[in-house]
């Protein structure tokens, strides 16, 4: 089922003509010639449509608390700032139905009474910024931005913004303070956007999906969007499969699809027939879900529920090869990277986790680190000014919460269960079946095997660096991994 | 007016709407623990970022814990602040600074005076849980201040000050996650950069990663040292925080006892910078009554207003960010280098020694004067007129090395010729008080006539900017004063704009003038000791016999034994100045 993603592929984004023989712009017409602001948002409200950013706000009542706040100029801004690893659900849809952004900003900045938008959009989105330009320069072109659109007395207009590749950018202070010139940083909120914004006026931060939605919305009708998906959570949400599945890329589905249905009937399954291990949703903050959530309907609410998140819609697919501390670092180590480093346990809080988890990996873990995990990351959530710092420790809670043994597996017997430490793996020559070959001894990159012709050879550990050489090239299975 | 009921750790409050939890449970007697948190009321100063989370407390019914200085009280709130989840989770967080700060408070230039200590100590933190890489980041020294930034917390206090109060932009944030720390941009060195050197950023860091350069070690060589004669000169501003350095009470006066611990520290001579203050106001004053004469008289080519130039900071504000207007300030040199030009010529030639021969030393409330006693043009053949600089603090400290029991010393005088001062020397400590003290003297070089009163009220105060006119026997004289830079730029780009009408203004780069300066004892956020300190600079005015600088028989008798009289060839050569386009 496409909603967000209805025209991208079907039409050419580069001409405007198309997008109308899509019903284009009908929406922006039916609103400004039909409806009263009021009842657009009452119609977007009806719909139950929430953030497709990750937080899951009702979009509706974001537009109507806008909309009630008194001020001279307001500002409508897109949200493009997608910056979770592998995903690219909102650059498919800037890149191949830039329209229904331009369409719904409109709508949106009718509605809160804005008459400039900003789509602040990362620089290393070339493409999709080329053909938001043709987009914007079409629409007002056909009198669709401008001033009096559609011949009523409605102006609006659109600009963009570059920013320069921080996550944090996509939380929506940090997103105004850098299309203000200043350093991408949160500040505490309350005030809202909504209320003291962009140049400190009311503005309506929304993402590139929720937008995508809106023209639908008005189309076909509250009624018809808030029959699809579950209880709480309406309509459609798009994913960015990935990992170890074999159909990967996006998708998107009703809300309360199961993952089960997300990964073996559209994805395809498992890659190579291996053992579905876990699921990460939600990106860098999002959570590892075991093999018990499979069968969970995704909805905003459900995820949280069961220790992850919708966030902006990544889905990682591990296996049995994936060992769970090693995913927690790697998560940990994106965030770390991009906290902006105001809070306190944002910019240390993660960096000790992910020393603490180094230290595990590496095999010099001890059993209170699993312990100190769990508490540092509690109070890195309690205590972190944006949602970046109050969700980084998702991945770590997560893992521990789902997959514990395998942290102790870890810090106890010192052993990687999924073989992926390498600190934590040994390899040995077994010595009634090594022939004395030599291979392993020339192929060592570092000298660590030792042996005369023809006898057994012998591992120094000291200096293996477990490249994995000499378990490869030996002919005679003589070299064991534990 | 609205008002919120709520309850902080049981007890029920009623507060008005738009008050912090924390100015909430400051008013029931609950004081939460804050880091980057810095108020200084009346001055419109706060530092507010929400960054550091020590003021945590727990919300009912909120799903993490708020930020006390910066969530606003609602309704019904119900607020604990030493719940456990709230204990636990700032401990946390002060532990996971002090993981990533050197631990070496024993050597440390705050040690004794660090809001990060005294909440270790707090907070009764006996073990850091969590370990791991620390920031190492260069050393950064200037002329004036020292930037050692691994001791830097991210409070961003400085970065505030710079930014917002002084509007100089020097700092601010750089790098991202546990990289990231205040630093002048692309991490140059301050004294590349366009920093003015007011000390403010060093005045409020919680920490020791701003301080100023000490010269407490040069100072003690120069006093063992048989072959010179070292003299010394305090500023007004010093006296009346000195005392704090010892336990007293704010705006306690010890200028006797400063001069008597100067005196057994080994000084020769212990002079006033105040003597030099009302020689600038002789200068000054009748530079500006030159200008408004022959602005008078029709003389299209005057500037107008004229703009003290007493401090260091200011000065390399306008030449860094107005040098357009490297003309419209006066070409007085500020009281520390009048004096030391004095003191290496009028005063060398009394005592007949050569200059070399002569070390000046300045006791300052301010770190700029470390850098303007080092400008090239106030030395003669590489030999400065004021040789070391030491601050108010750094006073202190070479009196606790000296063993002095400073508060049971004697109150002592000065020594003469350069000893004696005015009132109106005094207040030169205050925001206000240079442009008092030149209307004491104009007034009356002008006009002739005594003036009937010597208190001008509507010059005092603490707000930003202030004007009033005062009446020159028939002459109206506007006259405007601001204190902190940033208040500053916006008098220069009404200047610039043509839409200045003021004939003088005084301007500090420090709030509240010298007695807040970068080289005082710390103020942690207090804004009463600041007021405290003014009240303290007036009083001292008011026990003066002598209020008006051209009143002050050693001025008077300088001039005739040496400089003849006000601007003249010898007073232009000795104590006035140019100023320099530094954006080239």
């Amino acid at each position: 089922m496409r909603i967000a993603l209805r025209n991208c592929g079907l039409i050419d984004p580069e001409k405007i003509e198309e997008y109308i023989a899509e019903d284009g712009y009908f929406a922006l017409g039916k609103c400004l010639t039909e409806f009263t602001r009021e009842e657009t948002i009452k119609e977007i409200k009806d719909s139950g449509l929430r953030g497709r950013g990750g937080g899951g706000f009702p979009t509706g009542l974001k537009w109507e608390i806008t909309k009630n706040v008194e001020a001279g100029q307001k500002y409508v801004v897109c949200n493009a700032d997608e910056g979770d690893p592998g995903a690219f659900m909102d650059r498919s849809i800037l890149e191949g139905d830039p329209h229904s952004v331009i369409e719904a900003m409109a709508i949106c900045g009718y509605c809160i009474g804005a008459d400039t938008g900003l789509v602040y959009i990362r620089a290393e989105y070339p493409l999709a910024i080329e053909r938001l330009k043709i987009a914007i320069k079409q629409a007002r072109e056909f009198g669709l931005l401008g001033e009096g659109i559609l011949g009523t007395n409605f102006n609006f207009d659109i600009e963009l913004r570059y920013g320069a590749g921080a996550f944090v950018c996509g939380e929506e202070t940090a997103l105004i303070h850098s299309m203000e010139g200043l350093r991408g940083e949160p500040t505490v909120k309350p005030p809202f956007p909504s209320v003291s914004g962009y140049m400190g006026k009311p503005t309506n931060v929304n993402n590139v999906e929720t937008f995508a939605s809106v023209p639908v919305i008005i189309n076909k009708g509250a009624n018809w969007f808030n029959k699809i998906g579950t209880e709480k959570s309406k309509g459609t949400k798009v994913f960015a499969l990935a990992g170890k599945i074999n159909k990967v890329g996006l998708v998107e589905v009703p809300m309360g699809t199961t993952l089960r249905e997300v990964i073996y009937d559209i994805g395809g399954g498992i890659v190579n027939g291996k053992e579905f291990k876990s699921v990460q949703t939600g990106g860098p903050s999002g959570g590892c879900l075991t093999k018990d959530f499979l069968d969970t309907p995704i909805d905003y609410d459900n995820l949280i529920a069961a220790g992850s998140m919708m966030g902006s819609g990544g889905m990682i697919v591990l296996d049995e090869d994936d060992c769970m501390v090693s995913i927690a670092k790697f998560y940990l180590e994106f965030t770390l990277e991009e906290s902006c480093g105001k809070c306190t346990p944002c910019r240390i809080g993660n960096k000790r986790l992910f020393e603490i988890l180094t230290k595990i990996t590496e095999g010099n873990g001890v059993l209170e680190d699993i312990e100190r995990l769990r508490v540092l990351s509690n109070v890195i959530k309690d205590t972190s000014l944006c949602g970046l710092g109050q969700s980084s420790p998702n991945p770590v809670l997560s893992t521990i919460n789902n997959f514990e043994e395998e942290y102790r597996a870890h810090v106890v017997d010192g052993k990687c269960p999924a073989g992926q430490c390498k600190s934590l793996l040994r390899y040995d020559i077994v010595e009634d079946l090594c022939t004395g070959c030599t291979l392993c001894f020339r192929n060592c990159p570092v000298g660590a095997i030792t042996g005369e012709r023809r006898e057994p050879h012998l591992i120094d550990q000291s200096l293996c660096i477990k490249c994995g050489v000499c378990f490869e090239k030996c002919k005679f299975n003589a070299i064991t991994l534990i | 007016m609205d008002t919120v009921s709520l309850i902080i750790d049981n007890k029920p409050v009623v507060v008005k709407k738009g008050t912090t939890i924390l100015e909430a449970a400051s008013g029931i007697g609950v004081h939460v623990p804050t880091l980057c948190h810095m108020k200084l009321d009346d001055l419109n100063i706060e530092n507010k970022p929400g960054g550091c989370r020590i003021c945590v407390v727990e919300v009912e019914g909120r799903r993490n814990l708020a930020p006390a200085c910066c969530t606003d009280v609602n309704e019904g709130m119900e607020v604990s602040t030493h719940s456990l989840r709230a204990i636990n989770a700032r401990r946390t967080v002060l532990e996971l600074i002090l993981s990533d700060h050197p631990a070496d408070c024993l050597i440390c230039a705050k040690s004794g005076n660090c809001d990060l200590q005294d909440m270790a100590h707090q907070l009764g933190t006996r073990e850091i849980h969590y370990k791991g890489e620390q920031s190492h980041y260069r050393k950064d020294t200037s002329p004036a201040i020292i930037r050692e930034i691994d001791k830097c917390i991210m409070c961003r206090r400085c970065e505030m000050m710079c930014n917002e109060v002084q509007t100089v932009g020097v700092l601010s944030a750089i790098n991202r996650g546990f990289d990231s720390v205040v630093s002048p941009a692309f991490e140059m060195n301050l004294d590349h950069s366009e920093c003015t050197y007011c000390g403010q950023c060093v005045a409020v860091c919680p920490t020791g990663a701003l301080t100023e350069v000490d010269h407490t070690g040069k100072v003690i060589h120069a006093l063992s040292d048989k072959t010179k004669t070292v003299i010394v000169q305090t500023a007004p501003a010093v006296r009346a925080a000195l005392g704090e350095e010892f336990g007293m009470e704010a705006g306690t006066l010890v200028t006797g006892k400063l001069v008597a611990a100067l005196r057994r520290l080994g000084f020769d001579h212990i002079f006033d910078t105040d003597f030099a203050a009302d020689l600038t106001i002789m200068e000054e004053g009748t530079e500006l009554l030159n200008r408004l004469g022959k602005h008078l008289a029709g003389d299209k080519d005057v500037k107008l207003p004229i703009l003290t130039s007493c401090c260091p900071a200011w000065v390399k504000f306008f030449e860094h960010q107005f040098p357009e207007m490297k003309d419209i300030p006066s070409t007085a040199r500020s009281p520390q280098q009048m004096f030391g030009s004095i003191a290496k010529t009028y005063f060398a030639e009394k005592l007949k020694i050569k200059r070399e021969d002569l070390v000046v030393v300045s006791i300052m409330p301010c770190v700029a004067k470390k850098y303007e006693c080092g400008r090239d043009e106030f030395k003669v053949n590489g030999n400065p007129d004021v040789d070391l600089v030491i601050t108010t603090r750094e006073l202190a400290a070479l009196i606790k090395l000296s063993n002095i029991d400073f508060k049971s010393l004697p109150n002592e005088e000065f020594d003469n010729p350069l000893g004696e001062s005015s009132g109106a020397g005094v207040i030169f400590g205050t925001t206000g008080g240079v442009i008092e003290a030149a209307v004491r003297t104009a007034y009356e070089i002008h006009t002739k006539k005594e003036l009937p009163r010597l208190d001008f009220d509507e010059l005092r105060g603490m707000e930003g900017i202030r004007e009033a006119t005062i009446d020159f026997d028939g002459l109206p004289i506007k006259i405007g004063i601001a204190h902190g830079l940033g208040n500053a730029r916006k008098l220069l780009e009404d200047i610039q704009a043509g839409k200045s009408e003021f004939h003088a203004i005084e301007i500090m780069s420090c709030p509240g003038g010298c007695i807040g300066g970068g080289g005082q004892p710390y103020h942690h956020g207090n804004a009463d000791i600041l007021k405290k300190r003014q009240m303290a600079i007036y009083q001292e005015d008011s026990n003066k016999s002598i209020r008006k600088s051209h009143e002050n028989p050693y001025i008077i008798k300088l001039y005739e034994e040496f400089l003849g009289e006000p601007m003249s060839e010898k007073a232009h050569h000795l104590l006035h100045t140019k100023y320099f386009d530094r954006t080239e």
